[in-house]
């Protein structure tokens, strides 16, 4: 651990690669800490905000919860049926049961990265340990929430995920702030590792505010026969969002997919990508994002697919529509091919409505603003995902709102 | 009276002037035919009528069912009554075909059993419901979509763009049948290029439209029986005869 805090040091002033680069002197560490507190008796706005990013606080249909307000811990809780099967709790709490943490500490994501993940080690404030155990298949979703309630406060949280061998669970992860809050800085590492016929579907969903910068910065490591599902939603505004995601299809026949849903709006500023490095034999990866720009808002929506190996194959999709002309889409699709056999493909298409799309359904009885609308709702079709049922009714509801509310 | 009435139209597309000074009138309970060859302006003319922005009126007016429809918008002209199955429609993305079949007949109860019933009358996959409108329909398929949603929309007025083109033997005898079955006791107008979809569909008259202007009218018959025999040279003829005449009677006003 001292090793990897003199990396940190090291790093303190290092700016990351993409993205704004943030002064991070301006934002506040200081927080009361917040007592234990169960989910269903959290208070009603938080309660409320949570629902929003898909966490429910009163756990039905969940088989868990861990639950973080700024940098306390308040909940975390696993459903009777599931003990013994998952685990949910604090990296902080992780350290103290298990002296193997250090073995998925800093593991995909380097802690000299850049400032954001120099940040995270040198000011840590938990985070979550998930992790399915052996065989496990857990039916219900696990849930975990990452809260703030203070105006202008930084919080750094450090995330392991582990699904251990042919183990399967599903996680959704909401972040989100208290409608109080207007700037702030979130810094999320999060760690992941699929590991042999282990399957993990995970969905994270964002909520912030118009003033908050944030800074996810993830690994993931699959290894064989073992699939990845990444599911991301961020339809609210923020000032500044900037991450690039990294999945490892280290193992034979290992799988990662990337699903991305953006919508821009105010002045957002989202630089959005995923990367897949295929290194096993017959590993395969799948980039789909769909970008929605609107008002003043900006959108870098990346993708990079690297074969490694030579039976390897991936494909990458980004689609890009723009609802205003002050709104600006860069997609940046990449492939990198080392080996010969390695098949990467992707398409890439960004644009306004076609006027003749609206006409054809006007022509249909539509008015403007309904055929808009139909149009707007479709592109953001999340039945192309694949995801579960229950889950995919969930984020349809939220994309539906997010549309209904703009246009 | 007339259903459809174009009143001297003159029609520019970027600029371009597309249809001259066009009159066609369609009575009520009648279909009729429009004939030309490619580019001649048949497309442009139907939407104009739909009132799709690229097309300009720069003379001229549109009634429909005794209503000016000249300046109102698309979905104002679709709800008094005009439905059109498109030559070539946009594919969109996330929009199902079975949301707007069933807006048409939503309210109508079992709107979920008729939209099958509606699909099978013209031997169409009741798959494709849930399918992303006209995204990788193959060209026969999206003739038999853009039918059905006519039929679903039970419209005064059908307009039917090249509804044969692309289409297989098999599916032209299903798709005529049930355009024919369709217009019994309703007005329509049949865009067609080589006149396939006429061996099912009953038509009264037909006009041919040459270089954005209508050459001439006549016995749905008569009309294409003579093209193909002669071709669309035979109805150039025709109208620069025709072109001459006006100009010497321009000549002799003066």
């Amino acid at each position: 651990m001292q090793g990897k805090k003199e990396e940190a040091l090291k790093a303190r002033e290092k700016p990351a690669a993409l993205g704004p680069d943030l002064d991070l002197r301006g934002f506040t560490r200081d927080v009361k800490p917040w007592r234990c507190c169960p989910a269903p008796s959290l208070p009603r706005d938080i309660a409320q905000q949570s629902l929003n990013v898909g966490v429910r606080p009163d756990e039905k249909g969940r088989a868990g919860t861990y639950f973080q307000i700024d940098h306390s811990t308040v909940s975390r809780a696993i459903r009777k049926t599931f003990e013994g099967k998952a685990e949910v709790m604090s990296t902080e709490e992780a350290f103290k049961k298990y002296d193997w943490m250090d073995d998925y500490w800093w593991k995909v994501v380097a802690v000299d990265a850049d400032k954001y993940t120099a940040l995270a080690e040198l000011e840590w404030d938990k985070g979550y340990f998930i992790r399915a155990l052996e065989g496990q298949k857990i039916t219900l979703p696990l849930q975990a929430c990452l809260f703030i309630s203070k105006d202008n406060l930084n919080q750094n949280v450090h995330n392991v995920i582990i699904a251990e061998p042919n183990s399967e669970m599903q996680i959704i992860t909401g972040c989100t702030v208290h409608p109080n809050v207007q700037r702030g800085l979130h810094v999320g590492i999060s760690e992941f590792f699929v590991k042999e016929g282990a399957k993990l579907t995970f969905t994270m969903i964002h909520n912030w505010a118009q003033n908050f910068d944030v800074r996810p910065r993830t690994g993931v490591l699959i290894e064989d026969d073992a699939t990845f599902v990444n599911n991301y939603v961020c339809l609210k505004p923020v000032k500044s969002l900037q991450m690039y995601p990294v999945a490892y299809c280290k193992g034979t026949n290992s799988r990662a997919r990337f699903n991305s849903i953006l919508y821009g709006s105010e002045k957002s500023y989202l630089d959005v990508g995923s990367k897949v490095v295929l290194q096993g034999a017959g590993s395969r990866g799948e980039v789909t994002a769909r970008a929605i720009a609107s008002d003043n808002s900006h959108i870098y929506a990346r993708g990079l697919l690297i074969g490694e190996h030579e039976d390897s194959k991936a494909h990458l999709e980004c689609r890009g529509l723009l609802l205003s002309d002050s709104s600006l889409i860069h997609a940046v699709p990449e492939l990198i091919a080392k080996v010969e056999g390695a098949e990467l493909s992707h398409e890439a298409a960004v644009g306004k409505i076609a006027e003749e799309q609206i006409q054809y359904l006007m022509a249909r009885g539509f008015s403007e603003s309904e055929a808009e609308s139909l149009i707007v709702r479709g592109f953001m079709d999340v039945s192309i995902f694949g995801l579960p049922s229950q889950l995919q009714d969930e984020i349809k509801k939220m994309v539906d709102i997010t549309t209904a509310r703009v246009l | 009276m007339d259903v459809l009435k174009l009143e001297d139209l003159s029609v520019e597309i970027a600029g371009k002037r597309i249809l001259n000074h066009v009159d066609l009138a369609v009575p009520k309970g009648k279909v009729h035919v429009l004939f030309g060859p490619n580019g001649s302006g048949k497309t442009s003319l139907i939407h104009t009528i739909l009132g799709f922005s690229s097309c300009k009126v720069v003379s001229g007016k549109i009634w429909f069912d005794g209503v000016d429809i000249t300046n109102i918008p698309i979905n104002e002209r679709v709800k008094l009554g005009i439905g059109i199955a498109f030559q070539n429609p946009p594919a969109i993305r996330g929009v199902k075909l079975g949301h707007v079949v069933r807006s048409y007949i939503e309210g109508e109860g079992r709107a979920a059993r008729k939209d099958i019933r509606l699909a099978r009358a013209v031997n169409f996959p009741i798959e494709f419901l849930d399918r992303d409108l006209n995204l990788g329909f193959s060209g026969g398929e999206i003739k038999r979509s853009e039918i059905l949603q006519v039929l679903a929309q039970k419209p005064k007025f059908a307009i039917l763009d090249e509804p044969d083109s692309g289409v297989d033997v098999e599916n032209l005898e299903v798709i005529g049948k049930a355009i024919n079955n369709f217009l019994e006791g309703r007005s329509g107008l049949i865009v067609t290029h080589l006149g396939h979809i006429l061996n099912y569909v009953k038509a009264d008259v037909a006009h041919v439209l040459i270089d954005g202007r209508v050459a001439c009218s006549g016995k749905s018959t008569k009309v294409l029986s003579q093209i193909l025999k002669e071709g669309y040279t035979w109805c150039e003829r025709c109208l620069r005869e025709r072109e001459t005449e006006e100009c010497r009677g321009k000549r002799r006003k003066r």
